[in-house]
């Protein structure tokens, strides 16, 4: 059997590779969505650490501000 | 007993425990995919009725099981959440709904393209199909469920509580479908039931299937720890384990 | 216990008398959506005879699934709800005379103008028979998993598109042998087989869907 036969699929080719080709897209989809939403959700607490600290330095300022006056 | 079932279901020591287990998931599930497809695609024989367009089955069906099978995991687990407050149970569920509907969906798709030739059309009401329809229906509504719920714990549990109530339907839906499909067989081209099949056939599609299984399980695994991170976002492990990041 | 049952029935039924105008909607919208597929298909009596069963099977899904709202969403709104949950009584009592209620002032009232929508599709009077006992059987299911599905949605805001999406799916058994024993009877065929069933999903759903209704108001109420 050579490749151009194989490819041909006796005469079914677009069904058979379209029916493999979704499955590689969905299976694919299903690969980087999670990855994509995993960096998405470290940024985001990373963010909210950054935020946090910013407001616990600003409490402190503030804190010590007072004290001086 | 129970302590021991509290350590190993913590977020904590899921999060740490998984991420070999995702390794050895994937690269299990890549080997026996190719093998399978390999046996699959250039061993196995053409069907002598359908030639060389059968050769959908191997993702077809094993798209179908997979469907099937991991509502049961969901709705499952989501009971144990319910039942024994387990985190980790609810996360598992929450994380298999997307997969399971990706599979419903591939398997929809490849059925529509593997029914072209066979029945003529992309869509003909035949039972499976229906089946596998609603089966997707119910896999959107409890995603839609548990996205519109803000509270965290209390979309778990509504969705959980339907993706069980959904289990006890299935079986209805399922018998239903098949009775409504035998009446109005007049309406669908001649069901080609399948002989005993060949072993050069059977042993791809047990292999694809197999595959199938351990992607869900690498899939699963890596959405059930962006869930325990999420969920877990102001806990000190999450945030410890972040800035090491 | 009964009496608890007994009483809330009452209240409900009490409650929704008040306002009739809003009780005689679902009904109007039933006899309305039936009336526009002659328009919209073909008058001739032969098709509305072959498409009767499933028109009407499905105004009144879509009848029992507009109305399901109100079945929760006033008590949530009041916060009679939690004062039901708080009653020494089986929460399950009261799901189950909740619905109750729902299903006479819904349901029932959909089975007794179905013999004018026969006329309408110009069924065999055989057919309207059965179409008011599969109603009979069927819409106090509709009722009973509907009640799942709002108590899971009450409290989420714009719930009814929600509401539909994880409903409809469950009553597809109820529509496919509904509708096809109303096909069968037109035909004049005995119907027996297609009753049993559903009699058989009613004596399930009425035994196991007030537990689940009464676990998802649990799950709502803890919000």
């Amino acid at each position: 059997m050579n490749w151009s036969e194989f490819f041909h699929m006796g005469g079914y080719a677009f069904f058979v590779w379209t029916s493999y080709g979704v499955t590689l897209i969905v299976i694919v989809a299903n690969i980087v969505a999670p990855v994509m939403q995993r960096k998405k959700i470290i940024a985001r607490i990373k963010r909210a650490i950054k935020r946090e600290q910013i407001e616990l330095a600003n409490s402190q300022q503030m804190a010590n501000s007072g004290k001086t006056e | 007993m129970w302590k021991w079932i509290q350590r190993f279901s913590s977020p904590k020591y899921f999060y740490s425990m998984s991420a070999p287990l995702i390794t050895w998931f994937s690269i299990a599930a890549l080997l026996t995919g190719l093998y399978g497809l390999y046996l699959g695609l250039f061993v196995a024989p053409p069907d002598y009725q359908q030639g060389e367009s059968y050769r959908i089955i191997f993702i077809h069906v094993p798209a179908a099981w997979m469907s099937l099978f991991i509502y049961m995991v969901m709705a499952v687990s989501a009971a144990i959440g319910i039942i024994w407050q387990i985190r980790l149970a609810d996360m598992v569920a929450a994380a298999s709904a997307p997969i399971g509907a990706s599979f419903a969906f591939l398997a929809l798709v490849t059925g529509a393209l593997w029914g072209k030739p066979m029945w003529g059309a992309y869509w003909v009401w035949d039972a499976r199909l229906t089946s596998e329809l609603i089966l997707l229906f119910l896999y959107l509504g409890y995603m839609a469920l548990q996205s519109a719920i803000e509270d965290q714990r209390s979309a778990d549990k509504a969705s959980g509580l339907l993706a069980i109530v959904g289990v006890v339907n299935i079986p209805i839906i399922h018998y239903s479908v098949e009775w409504w499909n035998t009446l109005h067989q007049g309406a669908t081209v001649a069901k080609f039931d399948k002989p005993s099949m060949h072993i050069d056939m059977l042993i791809p599609l047990l292999l694809m299937a197999v595959a199938f299984k351990l992607l869900y399980a690498a899939l699963v695994l890596v959405r059930a720890r962006n869930e325990a991170l999420y969920r877990d976002r102001n806990r000190r492990w999450v945030r410890e384990l972040i800035e090491k990041l | 216990m009964l009496k608890a049952y007994y009483h809330l029935l009452v209240r409900d039924l009490r409650l929704a008398l008040r306002n009739r105008h809003e009780l005689a909607n679902p009904l109007i919208f039933f006899v309305l959506v039936v009336t526009l597929f002659p328009l919209a298909v073909t008058p001739t009596s032969e098709a509305l005879r072959a498409m009767a069963p499933g028109v009407i099977w499905v105004s009144a899904l879509l009848a029992v699934l507009l109305s399901l709202d109100r079945l929760f969403k006033q008590d949530y709104d009041d916060g009679s709800l939690d004062q039901l949950m708080l009653s020494p009584n089986p929460l399950m009592i009261l799901v189950l005379a909740k619905v109750s209620a729902h299903w006479l002032l819904t349901g029932l009232p959909l089975v007794i103008i179905a013999p004018l929508l026969g006329l309408f599709m110009s069924l065999p009077s055989e057919a309207v028979t059965v179409l008011i006992y599969s109603l009979l059987l069927g819409t106090p299911v509709l009722s009973l998993v509907g009640a799942i599905g709002v108590s899971l949605t009450v409290a989420v805001n714009r719930g009814g598109v929600l509401l539909s999406l994880i409903i409809l799916p469950l009553y597809i058994p109820i529509l496919i042998f509904g509708a096809n024993a109303v096909d069968v009877a037109s035909d004049g065929l005995p119907v027996t087989g297609q009753l049993l069933f559903l009699g058989a999903v009613l004596a399930l759903a009425l035994s196991l869907a007030p537990l689940a209704t009464s676990v998802a108001l649990r799950i709502t109420a803890a919000r």
